[in-house]
């Protein structure tokens, strides 16, 4: 693999990854990581609509008309999910009734199209399909993370197989119900992202405000940068 | 009436479509920083909204449902798996044309909505509002009703959304939470909040 | 990786010879279209008119033939909960072989007397509930199981010994906390005790009120009686763990933990389709025929 590929694969992992520093893709993020086998479903199916949309949509780039861009680039990915839909319906019918709406909704998952118009539009096809896969397995990466962490913890299960037996069947672990709750993968992200923001300072956001301590102690006064 | 009222209150509160079903999450987080630009885009998206539900299901049900066709003479023909394709085309449609009717009629609103209409092709609430139109089996006037109730939902919530950020700023957050991190964290918050009122049967 | 590549750029190779091909010999007319400034509205037309159809066919050709493996599979799945709802479901079992045990019978709810002029194999109950020529609109009293209509006829699936009907599976659905739950419940022949509940279409909250479909928690229903002394239907979810010492019991089965929503509407859709509105008269027939 040459380091110009690598680069196009390893960069959106934790460096400039769609999730967490590009606020990309949440939703279906918050919905399928209750549980890991859905979670990884999505990641492929994910990753699969991401690489496939930025090579055609890079294959005829020089011939979109700028007026109906958006929607050619819409159709494409729209059909591509369709495809990717019913090929699940019809080879993974649990995994795809598990997920019901969600697949659908990776239409308008903002990585896709995003990455459609900032890389696609301007770069040929090959690079474009390795910039989807590796967009793909950044938002991979941190959906694989939370819904081990919430499967784990909030039922004591990974993949279904029992890691810490649950108390109700005669175990040691008390899971933590809050877990299981859309809400906790806003709170895992949160917590990610200062993880990833304290390894990596150069992410770190300016706040547009900030308190400045002053000689008494107790006033503050607001510094506006 | 009481049945259309009660889906009202049940799609802006119960159901909301940002914090119980985080529908749109992404521009929810990222254009949530000034009350003023979140009313913007909440009204933006409660139009949107209000247009397309009912068109999707007028072209759902008279054209891709199973038996749709039957006004045609092709009472068997079954086409429920273009609905993705077609709700994602309309909205991309409706956007287009609402915002050339603003820049030509309406210049000030124009001026005030048109930088957020883009943004709505791919807000997930708008196709998961059609989405959730289908997998429901709403009729015309309940669509209408649905429509207006979810986009106003979606509205509230970035706009109280707005407000917390704003006020925020006066906190001491730490710096690698600062900005999107403690973002959120405070959504998670809002939808904890926006869980208690789960199941309430209107 | 390195087969990756090579399959890729196979892919690119074919597609720019298709490319190639088409500027070459699709006629003077593809050359002047490819070579048209890209904002001019011929071309604009022509390339919407192009992916139209690029897309129709991709679309509409994987829809198509994929549609028989996905309505089997779909076949497949109820089976499968019929057959693991009676307790028939084994490893390695072949599905088809096994539910072939299994006969589709017509109920008409109204009367509780089989409907033998509709076609069991071809009727679909959920179907019906939406067309307005089969089903019924429940009154607003009455409709405890949240569900606006219901077909007037239901399909039920028996599983007979010889003569005698060992074990009747009734279909039910009812709305929950986020969506409505569709499952079968089976019945021992004497049309009273439980003897499986299962839930093949639920979208509940994962993990609690999800956990209907978990054995352990379906595992308690086997044994459970639904009708009471009076003859009306009694069987419930409860808060908690049922106390096994205290009368009535045998009519609770313990709520799903931290789902006390989707707990009450499993109790009210089984109250309302053992009820008045749905099988109570049939199974009424059902005893009254064992004697």
């Amino acid at each position: 693999m040459s380091s110009e590929t690598r680069k196009i694969i390893l960069d959106p992992l934790v460096d400039n990854n769609p999730i967490t520093l590009q606020v990309l893709g949440i939703c279906s993020a918050l919905a399928v990581t209750s549980q890991l086998s859905t979670a990884l479903i999505m990641c492929v199916a994910l990753t699969t609509v991401t690489a496939c949309s930025s090579a055609s949509i890079s294959l005829i780039r020089n011939h979109i008309p700028s007026s109906i861009r958006i929607i050619v680039q819409m159709t494409i990915i729209a059909s591509l999910v369709i495809v990717v839909d019913q090929i699940l319906k019809a080879f993974a019918y649990d995994a795809s009734k598990q997920l019901s709406v969600f697949v659908g909704l990776i239409i308008t998952n903002c990585i896709v199209m995003g990455r459609a118009e900032a890389y696609a539009m301007k770069n040929p096809p090959l690079q474009s399909f390795i910039d989807g896969i590796g967009n793909g397995l950044g938002y991979s990466l941190i959906l694989i993370v939370v819904a081990v962490i919430r499967e784990m913890f909030g039922s004591g299960k990974l993949l279904g197989n029992v890691v810490f037996p649950l108390v109700q069947d005669g175990g040691w672990y008390v899971p933590n119900g809050l877990l299981l709750l859309p809400p906790s993968a806003f709170f895992i992200i949160g917590l990610l992202i200062w993880g990833i923001r304290t390894l990596k300072p150069v992410q770190v956001e300016k706040p547009d405000h900030s308190i400045i301590p002053t000689a008494h102690g107790t006033d503050v006064h607001l510094e506006v940068h | 009436m009481e049945a259309y009222l009660s889906l009202f209150i049940k799609a802006i509160f119960v159901e909301n479509l940002a914090l119980a079903f985080f529908l749109g999450m992404c521009t929810f987080l990222a254009v949530s920083k000034k009350i003023s630009t979140a009313i913007g885009l909440g009204v933006a998206v409660l139009v949107v909204q209000t247009l397309t539900v009912p068109v999707n299901n007028i072209i759902y049900n008279h054209l891709l449902k199973e038996g749709g066709l039957a006004w045609m003479g092709l009472p068997d023909v079954d086409l429920s798996f273009l609905a993705l394709l077609s709700c994602i085309g309309v909205t991309a449609a409706i956007v287009q044309i609402l915002e050339m009717v603003l820049d030509r009629f309406f210049p000030a609103l124009f001026n005030a909505l048109g930088i957020f209409l883009p943004l709505i092709t791919v807000n997930c609430a708008i196709l998961g509002g059609s989405l959730f139109m289908i997998e429901r089996d709403y009729n015309l006037s309940e669509s209408i009703v649905y429509g207006l109730g979810s986009g106003l939902g979606w509205a509230l919530a970035i706009t109280a959304m707005a407000g917390i950020r704003e006020k925020l700023k006066y906190s001491d957050v730490p710096e690698g939470l600062q900005g999107l991190g403690i973002t959120f964290i405070t959504a998670g918050l809002m939808s904890l909040g926006f869980m208690s009122f789960s199941g309430i049967q209107l | 990786m390195s087969r990756v590549n090579e399959i890729v750029s196979e892919i690119m190779v074919t597609g720019r010879a298709l490319y190639q091909s088409f500027r070459n010999k699709g006629g003077p007319y593809a050359k002047k279209l490819l070579a048209l400034p890209n904002d001019s509205l011929e071309k604009t037309i022509s390339v919407a008119l192009a992916l139209c159809v690029v897309c129709a066919i991709l679309v509409s050709g994987s829809a198509v033939a994929l549609k028989s493996i996905q309505q089997d599979n779909k076949a497949r799945d109820i089976k499968k909960n019929i057959l693991s709802v009676v307790g028939l479901m084994q490893e390695g079992v072949d599905i088809n072989q096994a539910f072939s045990r299994i006969e589709q019978k017509i109920v008409n709810l109204n009367s509780g007397e089989y409907d033998e002029t509709i076609d069991p194999a071809t009727y679909d109950q959920r179907k019906a509930a939406k067309d307005p020529a089969m089903n019924l609109k429940i009154a607003k009293g009455d409709d405890i199981a949240g569900i606006h209509k219901r077909a007037r006829l239901a399909k039920v699936y028996l599983l007979r010994n010889g003569d005698r009907i060992e074990k009747i599976v009734l279909p039910v659905h009812g709305y929950g906390l986020w969506s409505t739950l569709y499952g079968f419940l089976a019945l021992e022949g004497d049309g009273q005790t439980v003897v499986g509940i299962n839930f093949y279409d639920q979208a509940e909250t994962p993990g609690l009120g999800g956990e209907v479909v978990n054995p352990r928690w379906r595992a308690l229903w086997p044994g459970k009686k639904i009708y009471d002394e009076s003859g009306t239907s009694v069987i419930g979810l409860v808060k908690g763990v049922v106390d096994r010492s205290k009368l009535g019991s045998e009519y609770k089965v313990d709520g799903l933990a931290g789902a006390t929503l989707t707990s009450n509407g499993v109790t009210n859709l089984l109250r309302y389709w053992t009820g008045k509105q749905g099988f109570s008269l049939y199974l009424q027939k059902i005893r009254n025929q064992r004697g």
